[in-house]
């Protein structure tokens, strides 16, 4: 492998991947804070406001680690990628430029408004710069999503002499059929990982014994949409993206099952270790027919299996591409199941009384935001050795201008800056947790 | 046609973002200079506050913009400055750290170190974008391939093996410095009351001759380094009334300062850097980066630019978004309009 490919490869799924950390949390937390908002206005309980400030504080800080995070990449599309940029600009940068124009602005005009202006607006008001930030923060993820299903799907598109692809309709990249599913499947993701972060803050201070009223106004509100954001995290979206993915993209599909003969009737691989040299599974837990059963809705439908694809269009790293496949459905169903029997207790009245649950729910945080980065290693590992699929490879698209060493140097800058970053995050995180939702003054709030 | 209307596009975006970010880097690096306590400081960041983040958004648009309608510049000068450039990047993480963190816990030392940070971070981030500009002017090294890799520096001269930094580009961050200090000053000096106000008006007379002499000075180097900035002024005259327009923006900031208008004087400093800019770009057109070696070789929007299509396509958006984001900005700036007070609670800095 060539030395420097390595390291902008290297480069850009470290700092993008750290980036997203921040994102799915803030897309998961800024809905959340509406429904906050709206129960406010609704029941005229300051207590809802008081929990929507808390988490607006949380979400400020998180919010500022997902901007200062996505700046470089903007960027790094250029630096690290040149040549994919060259040739691609004229497409991808469409849904890229816009998302500054249409959500950047929208969110640095009412972000300081939903942080600092409650008292200015007014409860209506308010209300309104929580709804903006939301939108803004969802319309942002839009594009990116647009932006890489175009690199997974392209669509609306044509290829100039010389190599340069142009856009040939302003709606045909963002309504790319591929776009829209992966985008559900993506937000609903974010969700996941908001609606347990708050749910296991609540469950923590319920455990602590303190800030009670607060805890359960977090279980529930994290409970609730909980449940709607795992069952919808696999059905319909999971499941649409993978039958869209097995009819577009075959190759990934047979990577992400490590499928390596073609089969009708195709098993699924619960649990094993992909062995590629001799092309099978080690110690395989499988479910006949299911495979196929969930794509085509047919026990007796063909998959197609890696025998199938011309070796030098497999993807590069099938272990990496299975095991993240893995670990992303798996955690998927693990916290369908935990909401479940949450959203049951919280139905009869005894989830907070159910310390074993609430121990659960605090202990599953980490996870989510595992899961999303796996969802992302499956999406971006699958599509090699493609940048664009089908069309472009990876290895005509990085910065051939600039030296391994040179990579080198500025991942380990961005790997210093991001530890930096992650001490200061968490240590401003945790104070905001310590000090609690209450009001310093009680009755306090305006 | 096209590329020439993306050009302006660019050029207006690049030119918004230089004249917004501007005062609030130009306040930043003056920070540690002009804001001594604590509530001087709070105050200035106060003053930049709920503006700064959308002024430093105009960067990421014209960055995504250019790298739409000019796909082969975006991809050449980003990777050929690929150093500086991921410094700056750093630069902007840790500058938007220090301004968004420096709230959340009331102690001094933890101030201290968000005012150092939020300073230095501001006053090397005008370095680097000075120093940018006078590579685009000065032009770097393009291979046939279209790409080039400059170094942070060589041997520090303007020659066919340059640096990023030369003293040419040096100089060039030099007259950054001065000249958006400047621009800074006049605009705390707008927005506050007090002895910050009071020092911060002392600091832009201070600066007003530097910045006079360095526009004088950087002309001459810049027509010494590059003699062909001039041809467009020569074979389009009408342009000369953007040197103009540059003498008479520093006159007036000079006279409004004078007279204590500083409303006036930050509107002429704001016309300062936009005839700055555009002066730059009127020389530049229709080259984007000029190769150092082979004019022949030099990116062009001929040469860079996407696809008919593309161009056309993209006037939709841009225009639809321009006018929302020129929406959010009248509406942020008239709440925020005034002085900002002291009182504290007001806000979050």
């Amino acid at each position: 492998m060539n030395d420097a490919l390595f390291i902008h490869r290297i480069h850009f799924a470290f700092t993008v991947t750290y980036h997203y950390l921040f994102p799915q949390l803030t897309m998961g937390l800024a809905p959340l804070i509406v429904v906050l908002k709206t129960l406010a206005l609704r029941t005229n309980q300051a207590i809802y406001d008081d929990a929507a400030r808390f988490w607006t504080k949380i979400f400020g800080i998180n919010f500022v680690a997902g901007v200062v995070t996505g700046i470089p990449m903007e960027f790094q599309f250029g630096t690290n990628w040149a040549r994919f940029s060259e040739f691609t600009g004229g497409v991808i940068a469409q849904p890229l430029a816009m998302e500054a124009v249409f959500s950047f602005f929208l969110e640095s005009a009412f972000l300081g408004l939903l942080l600092f202006g409650e008292r200015r607006l007014g409860r209506r008001g308010h209300w309104w710069a929580a709804f903006m930030v939301f939108a803004g923060s969802w319309l942002s993820g839009f594009f990116i999503v647009a932006a890489d299903a175009w690199m997974q799907h392209p669509v609306a598109y044509r290829i100039l002499p010389g190599g340069r692809f142009e856009v040939t309709s302003f709606w045909g990249v963002l309504t790319n059929p591929w776009a829209l599913i992966q985008y559900a499947h993506t937000m609903s993701g974010a969700l996941t990982t908001g609606s347990i972060v708050m749910a296991a803050l609540g469950a923590f201070y319920l455990l602590n014994r303190r800030d009670s009223a607060f805890g359960a106004i977090f279980l529930r509100v994290g409970v609730v949409a909980g449940i709607i954001a795992t069952a919808a995290q696999i059905f319909p979206t999971g499941d649409l993206h993978g039958k869209y993915m097995a009819r577009h993209q075959p190759a990934t599909t047979a990577g992400m099952e490590a499928l390596f003969q073609s089969a009708a009737g195709a098993p699924m691989v619960i649990l094993g270790q992909p062995d590629i040299e001799h092309q099978r599974i080690d110690n395989p837990i499988v479910v006949n027919k299911l495979l196929s059963f969930l794509i085509y809705g047919t026990t007796r439908a063909e998959v197609k299996g890696l025998d199938q694809i011309p070796k030098d269009q497999w993807p590069t790293n099938i272990p990496l591409l299975y095991f993240a496949y893995h670990v992303m459905a798996g955690l998927g169903t693990v916290f369908l199941a935990i909401m479940a029997v949450a959203a049951f207790l919280l139905w009869r009245g005894a989830l907070q009384q159910s310390r074993w649950m609430l121990w659960i729910l605090m202990l599953t945080t980490p996870f989510p935001f595992i899961a999303n980065t796996a969802g992302w290693l499956v999406a971006e590992t699958g599509r090699q050795p493609w940048l664009v699929y089908g069309l472009l490879r990876t290895e005509q698209g990085f910065s051939a201008n600039v030296s391994a060493a040179n990579g080198l140097f500025t991942l380990l800058g961005f790997m210093g800056l991001y530890a930096v970053l992650t001490l200061f995050y968490l240590f401003l995180i945790e104070r905001q947790i310590a000090e609690g939702p209450a009001p310093a003054v009680p009755g306090a709030h305006a | 046609m096209m590329q020439t209307v993306w050009f302006i596009l660019v050029a207006f975006m690049l030119t918004a973002y230089v004249v917004l970010d501007g005062f609030d880097l130009g306040a930043g690096a003056l920070h540690l200079l002009a804001a001594r306590t604590d509530e001087e400081r709070r105050l200035l960041l106060r003053s930049i506050g709920p503006v700064w983040d959308g002024n430093e958004v105009w960067l990421l648009a014209a960055g995504g913009t250019l790298f739409y309608a000019f796909p082969l510049l975006y991809a050449s000068s980003f990777s050929g400055f690929y150093l500086p450039l991921s410094i700056v990047l750093w630069l902007l993480v840790l500058r938007a750290i220090a301004i968004e963190f420096r709230a959340h816990l009331a102690n001094s030392l933890w101030h201290d170190f968000f005012d150092g940070m939020f300073c230095i971070a501001s006053l090397l981030l005008l370095v680097l974008f000075g120093a940018a500009l006078g590579n685009v002017i000065r032009g770097v090294p393009l291979g046939k391939d279209h790409y080039f890799f400059v170094p942070l520096w060589t041997d520090f001269t303007p020659g066919p093996n340059p640096g990023a930094l030369d003293w040419y580009t040096a100089l060039c961050a030099l007259m950054a410095i001065a000249a958006t200090s400047l621009h800074g000053a006049l605009y705390v000096a707008m927005k506050t009351t007090g002895r910050l106000q009071t020092r911060m008006a002392a600091i832009a007379n201070r600066l007003w001759p530097a910045v006079a002499i360095g526009t004088a000075a950087g002309l001459a180097a810049t027509v010494a380094v590059r003699p062909r900035v001039l041809d467009n002024y020569r074979a389009v005259p009408v342009g000369w009334i953007i040197p103009i327009a540059v003498v008479v923006a520093l006159g007036g900031m000079r006279y409004c300062s004078r007279r204590a208008s500083e409303r006036n004087a930050f509107l002429f400093s704001c016309a300062y850097m936009t005839a700055m800019l555009a002066g730059a770009a009127f020389a530049l057109y229709p080259v984007l980066l000029p190769s150092g070696n082979d004019p022949a070789l030099s990116l062009t929007i001929w040469n860079s630019s996407a696809g008919p299509s593309s161009l056309s396509i993209g006037l939709i958006w841009w225009s639809i978004g321009m006018a929302i984001a020129i929406g959010y900005f009248t509406l942020v700036y008239t709440m925020f309009r005034g002085k900002v007070d002291n009182r504290a609670g007001d806000g979050h800095y």
